[in-house]
């Protein structure tokens, strides 16, 4: 049996007439690392700060450990929050920012200390203790400040995008350190981002939160090759998006073709009638190219399609091509292989490219969706 | 060539920026209390005869009187910038926290409106209010709460009163400043590791403001120190404010040496009691300055 660490009944908060959290109702294992994913204004930091008690929901119940949350102030429950910008005391010391909590509780000075010391060291900056805050560096902060609340030993730590103000090559760094650290404490770690590469590569399971709703919860496998909404195969990862009206049905397998008439061929999501306005998503990485139909061998014939260079986009591994479908001058993304083989592609140049339908999938829009 | 013209220009430039503040602080602060310095050091010996001697500054230390409304006016300024304080950090933190835009704007000028009429008409406006026939006493009769009209003038307490009000403002500024520049997430995470109110007051929300309350505190401890009208309106002919020996002693004695030899000893309590305040705080006087 699964034991939930967080449960959320029919959480609701609105504000005016905005909705910013729409009867959400969800279970995060203990132990996971789960996260919420969405644009901003999707309503997922006031479903943080509902979870820590700085926002009283409108209607529904947080449960925490199995006991409910309702009407229990911020400093009495069970979680603690990493702020997004770490909110570290500026006035205190490193030790004194550590000790904080502990001493809130009344543990006694020596006891702090050595409690302090040991966490500092678990999260690798030992004898910091009497260092000001203003002297370590930014991944040195984000770790005291995860140090600060895991001191305290709570059910669930919360953690407000706390890598959004670190630069590219840190941030990379501290996605795996947070993951390591999580893996060492053993603590549930809610985790709120806007950042689909953070919520992959940390998260157990991920949340996509779009207008105060969960489009879809899963695994970062599951987000990725099976989308469930529109949304999701927006947001999560870079998609090519074909949108037009179902042309043939043949069992989970639909052409769409686009108003400017190009048909492609996808699996369906949900229902699907012919004559439905849709939408399909196509990984830029899912598609193979080809200069022949030579090159192009293990694909249907009816699969291929032709286009012609518009721009190389470079960037190492996550190099792609533009393309513009020839007929229909659609804009078409396809990842390079790895190989460099098609590392002298000219712009103009007419290419071949291909993609399986049971890759790409497809949805309707219009009324069904919005 | 060319280099050193625009050099020389720049620092004509600069010391005419200067020149106003400069002219300011030697003519009308540096030379007269340089005068009075030496005024307050010499002695009478006959009819148009003085010498150099500490004979006024004696007469301060033997007379009790004097050394007891020193004593006095100081004491009552450290309640007045205390209660001042304790008034003035609410509003501050309404003002900074609790509003936003155009209802904090509004408070502030709510704060501001006294200070439109001027001191004497405010501290005026008071003795209407609280003396013997005056509008509060009338009030507390008919309410029966007094039998007879009570005086309300001429008290301590009253003089306390009319010190908070005129110091208040000076107060809010720069504590508005510093509670203003506290990032809230800090009070949040304060709640969230198991402080409660108090515990968040103490250990984030004062340590952070501690530059702007010894700011505050230091301008309205010289305000009050240094206050005349309130003091000796609301206080009457025996309020006993040390301002108030001064005056008397350069107006109505016309003993200008021992008038002078008083106002250096008000500057030297003033300046003792701001180092012992800052000592206290652990705070520095630049840090202090650059919030006021």
């Amino acid at each position: 049996m699964t034991t939930f660490d967080l449960e959320a009944k029919g959480l609701s908060k609105h504000f005016g007439t905005h909705t910013a959290v729409d009867a959400l109702s969800f279970g995060v294992e203990r132990g996971s690392f789960f996260s919420i994913l969405g644009p901003s204004g999707c309503g997922k930091t006031t479903l943080l700060r509902m979870i820590a008690g700085f926002v009283e929901p409108d209607a529904g119940d947080v449960e925490i450990g199995g006991r409910s949350m309702r009407g229990v102030p911020p400093n009495r429950r069970p979680v603690n929050m990493v702020f997004q910008q770490l909110a570290l005391f500026p006035m205190m010391s490193v030790g004194e920012n550590v000790a904080y909590g502990l001493a809130r509780r009344g543990v006694r000075r020596a006891d702090r200390e050595r409690k302090v010391d040991e966490m500092l060291e678990r999260v690798g900056l030992p004898g910091s203790a009497a260092k000001r805050v203003d002297q370590l560096s930014g991944g040195q902060r984000q770790r005291v400040a995860i140090a600060r609340s895991l001191v305290l030993e709570p059910t669930l730590l919360l953690l407000d995008e706390p890598l959004g103000a670190l630069d590219l090559k840190l941030r990379e760094r501290m996605k795996i350190e947070l993951k390591q650290l999580q893996a060492a404490f053993g603590t549930t770690f809610v985790y709120i981002t806007h950042d689909q590469s953070e919520a992959l590569v940390l998260s157990d399971r991920v949340a996509v939160m779009n207008g105060g709703r969960f489009e879809q919860v899963g695994t970062p496998q599951e987000l990725y090759y099976s989308p469930a909404t529109p949304f999701v195969a927006g947001f999560v990862g870079a998609n090519n998006r074909i949108e037009g009206r179902v042309t043939s049905i043949d069992g989970d397998l639909v052409e769409v073709r686009s108003e400017s008439g190009w048909a492609v061929h996808a699996r369906r999501q949900g229902a699907l009638r012919l004559g439905d306005a849709a939408a399909a998503f196509v990984r830029p990485e899912v598609a193979v190219l080809g200069r022949s139909m030579a090159d192009l061998a293990l694909a249907e014939p009816a699969a291929v399609h032709r286009g012609t260079v518009e721009s190389l986009l470079f960037d190492g591994a996550n190099s792609v091509v533009l393309l513009r479908e020839q007929a229909s001058r659609c804009e078409f993304r396809v990842a390079l292989p790895q190989t460099g083989r098609y590392a002298d592609l000219k712009v103009n140049e007419p290419v071949l490219f291909s993609f399986a339908a049971d890759r790409a999938v497809c949805f309707a829009t219009g009324s069904a969706h919005g | 060539m060319a280099e050193t013209t625009t050099q020389a220009s720049q620092r004509l430039i600069l010391w005419l920026l200067l020149a106003p503040a400069l002219i300011w602080l030697l003519g009308l602060i540096l030379l007269p209390h340089l005068d009075l310095a030496l005024l307050s050091l010499r002695e009478r010996t006959g009819p148009g005869e003085y010498a150099f001697g500490l004979a006024q500054y004696r007469t301060f230390f033997s007379e009790p009187l004097y050394w007891d409304v020193f004593v006095r006016t100081a004491t009552l300024s450290v309640i007045a910038t205390a209660l001042t304080l304790l008034l003035a950090f609410p509003i501050a933190w309404t003002i900074a926290k609790l509003t936003r835009g155009r209802l904090s704007a509004l408070l502030f000028a709510v704060c501001l409106i006294p200070f439109w009429v001027s001191e004497t008409v405010r501290t005026l406006g008071w003795m209407i209010l609280l003396r013997e026939t005056g509008v509060l006493p009338s009030l507390l009769v008919t309410l029966g709460v007094t039998e007879v009209p009570i005086e309300m003038l001429y008290r301590d307490a009253t003089i306390l009163v009319g010190l908070v009000y005129t110091s208040l403002l000076f107060m809010v500024v720069p504590l508005y400043g510093s509670l203003e520049s506290l990032d809230d997430s800090l009070i949040e995470a304060g709640y969230d590791l198991g402080g409660n109110g108090w515990t968040v007051l103490r250990t984030v929300v004062i340590p952070h403001a501690a530059p702007g309350i010894t700011a505050g505190c230091i301008v309205v401890f010289m305000l009050t120190l240094g206050n005349y009208l309130t003091a000796s309106l609301l206080g009457g002919k025996n309020s006993l404010w040390f301002t108030e020996q001064i005056y008397t002693q350069f107006i109505t004695r016309f003993n200008w040496e021992q008038g002078a030899a008083f106002g250096f000893l008000l500057l030297a309590l003033s300046s003792v009691m701001v180092w012992i305040g800052l000592r206290l705080s652990g705070q520095r006087f630049s840090d202090v300055m650059s919030r006021t």
